[in-house]
């Protein structure tokens, strides 16, 4: 498996042309406008939302740890 | 879920801090330009910080007038939590600064020197740095009610030197730190563009209910472990 990974290293700089043929037209697509700057907003509130659930989840097992008593 | 309106209202601010945040409308001033969207994140750090290590005073002073454990507990949790957002604070400082203080031209380092001098800097630097002496002297007590009696007028004392150490003497020196005149980002007629205060002001409040939600997870973690060690 170690082996491999030189190997798909050498193959992914040969992908580096498809990349810069990226489409010329804008897509009309929300995600795709306005500089993208909506999938920095999804990025950022993924984060947030991991953040959140985790402290939910340590909320509830404190919660849980206190009513063993 | 009705004591946990507030949690709910913490999670609603800090959405609407990240979407109206990065697309709101914003000045277009020279040098800063986006990167003024920042305030919403690297000055609500320090904002928590300092309403998170005023929660912590007033709890030690309450310690000191009814000697109750419980309260000198919340002022070290509370105190802990403020430092955490110092810290965020000093971190994201030192990216924005990195990006609109320092000169392109010269090497980083050589713009680092002048960077770190400025009062601003030292001053948080100062403030963090006094807390940690805060956590250390606690520590350093076997004696629960001495600990908690020496620690608490303690932090009394670094409170009172967040004063000059972040609020007045940056103020006085020249500083390449924005908002040293007046009151800075609460000053209505002259400060921030009446658009940034639609989401800096809920900003502030859900990250600062954000260090309160952590820290009433730490203490209430606290409560448990200290019943179980019998205290």
């Amino acid at each position: 498996m170690k082996k491999l990974f030189p190997l798909a290293a050498i193959f992914l700089l040969f992908t580096q042309p498809l990349l810069s043929q990226a489409p010329k037209y804008e897509m009309a697509q929300l995600m795709r406008s306005d500089g993208r700057i909506y999938v920095v907003i999804a990025v950022m509130l993924a984060i947030l939302a991991g953040l959140i659930l985790y402290l939910i989840r340590l909320d509830r097992k404190i919660a849980k740890m206190e009513n063993l008593k | 879920m009705k004591k946990h309106w507030w949690k709910i209202l913490t999670v609603l601010l800090l959405v609407y801090t990240f979407i109206a945040g990065l697309l709101g409308p914003v000045p277009r001033l020279p040098l800063l330009q986006e990167t003024i969207r920042n305030l919403y994140f690297h000055v609500c750090m320090w904002f928590a910080m300092m309403i998170l290590f005023m929660v912590s005073v007033v709890h030690s002073i309450r310690y000191l007038n009814t000697l109750k454990p419980e309260l000198d507990r919340a002022a070290r949790l509370y105190a802990g939590t403020g430092i955490l957002f110092g810290l965020l604070g000093y971190g994201t400082g030192a990216i924005w600064a990195s990006f609109t203080w320092a000169d392109p031209n010269i090497p980083i380092l050589d713009s680092f020197s002048t960077i770190a001098r400025d009062p601003k800097l030292i001053g948080a630097a100062v403030a963090l740095l006094v807390y940690a002496a805060y956590m250390i002297l606690r520590d350093s007590i076997n004696d629960i009610d001495k600990r908690a009696r020496i620690s608490a007028v303690y932090n009394i004392f670094a409170f009172v030197l967040l004063f000059p150490a972040i609020w007045i003497l940056p103020r006085v020196l020249p500083s390449l730190h924005p908002g040293n005149d007046g009151n800075p980002a609460l000053d209505v007629k002259n400060d921030i563009s009446a658009d940034m205060r639609m989401v800096f002001y809920p900003a502030v409040l859900g990250w600062t209910l954000l260090g309160v939600w952590i820290t009433q997870l730490k203490i209430r973690l606290q409560v448990l472990v200290d019943k179980k060690l019998g205290l």
